[in-house]
């Protein structure tokens, strides 16, 4: 399969964030992926489209979000990034901490990690870059192995 | 978009939530549903997600507000016929058995206290 590569520019509107998840459940559909992944796919674009246009450009009419998807017919790699100030994952609070439980936000980046094989987060000083990757058929190739260890 | 009514059975009032609770969709919704039941002094209430096709970090959000919002005022919230995808949701983020969730709705409106 030949790689392909294609890239949006979008404005910092909840527009975006809607119009990013329907291409990504369209591209991801393409791909093979199960409804199952689509859809996980799909939340894990939205909850990276809503922090790149809330929390990163805050609606910033003037800043843009990137969104690019890339796949290489093995993987599917999307890459959000947002002109905003820049985001260290590193002092993110743990979701599943009893003293975090009952909060309102502060799930979306472990939504994604529980979605994705992989979720890379730079801070670009300024903007954030949000990578995320999941291999086509990864589900076959886990009830493979569990297959084999059977 | 996401659409929602209410009904009393008994002392409990149901909400049947359809749609998406998403960020600028049903979030604000849900919110202010829940706020104007509890000015009314209506402090059981049993949210039915059931039509509900879809839920993002905001959305669970939004419950775990309205809970604790609902729990605050001395009241008691439960979540009623989940779909698959947001019961995995709900035990993905541990949030399962934070709420009391029923599949059966006279079930769970015997388990509201008297």
């Amino acid at each position: 399969m030949t790689e392909k590569r294609v890239s949006f520019t979008l404005e910092s509107t909840l527009e975006s964030v809607n119009l990013a998840e329907e291409k990504t459940e369209k591209v991801s559909a393409e791909l093979g992926f199960s409804d199952e992944d689509c859809h996980r796919l799909a939340m894990s674009v939205r909850e990276a489209m809503v922090n790149a246009v809330l929390h990163g450009n805050a609606y910033d009419p003037k800043k843009r979000v990137t969104l690019v998807f890339e796949h290489d017919g093995k993987k599917l790699t999307i890459t959000i990034v947002d002109e905003g100030k820049g985001l260290d994952a590193a002092l993110l609070p743990d979701p599943l901490a009893p003293e975090n439980l009952l909060k309102q936000s502060g799930r979306g980046i472990f939504l994604m990690r529980s979605f994705m094989d992989d979720v890379q987060i730079r801070n670009l000083k300024p903007g954030t870059e949000v990578k995320l990757t999941k291999s086509v058929g990864a589900e076959g190739a886990e009830e493979a192995r569990e297959d084999e260890k059977q | 978009m996401m659409k929602t009514s209410t009904r009393k059975v008994e002392n409990v009032t149901i909400v049947d939530l359809s749609g998406r609770i998403t960020l600028g969709e049903g979030s604000v919704v849900l919110r202010d549903t829940v706020r104007d039941l509890i000015a009314k002094g209506d402090k059981k209430i049993l949210l039915n997600l059931g039509e509900v096709t879809y839920i993002d970090s905001s959305g669970i959000g939004e419950l775990v507000s309205a809970f604790t919002t609902v729990r605050n005022q001395g009241g008691e919230l439960k979540l009623l016929n989940l779909t698959k995808k947001v019961h995995d949701l709900l035990q993905i983020t541990k949030l399962y058995t934070v709420f009391d969730v029923k599949d059966d709705e006279a079930t769970a409106i015997q388990s509201f206290s008297k």
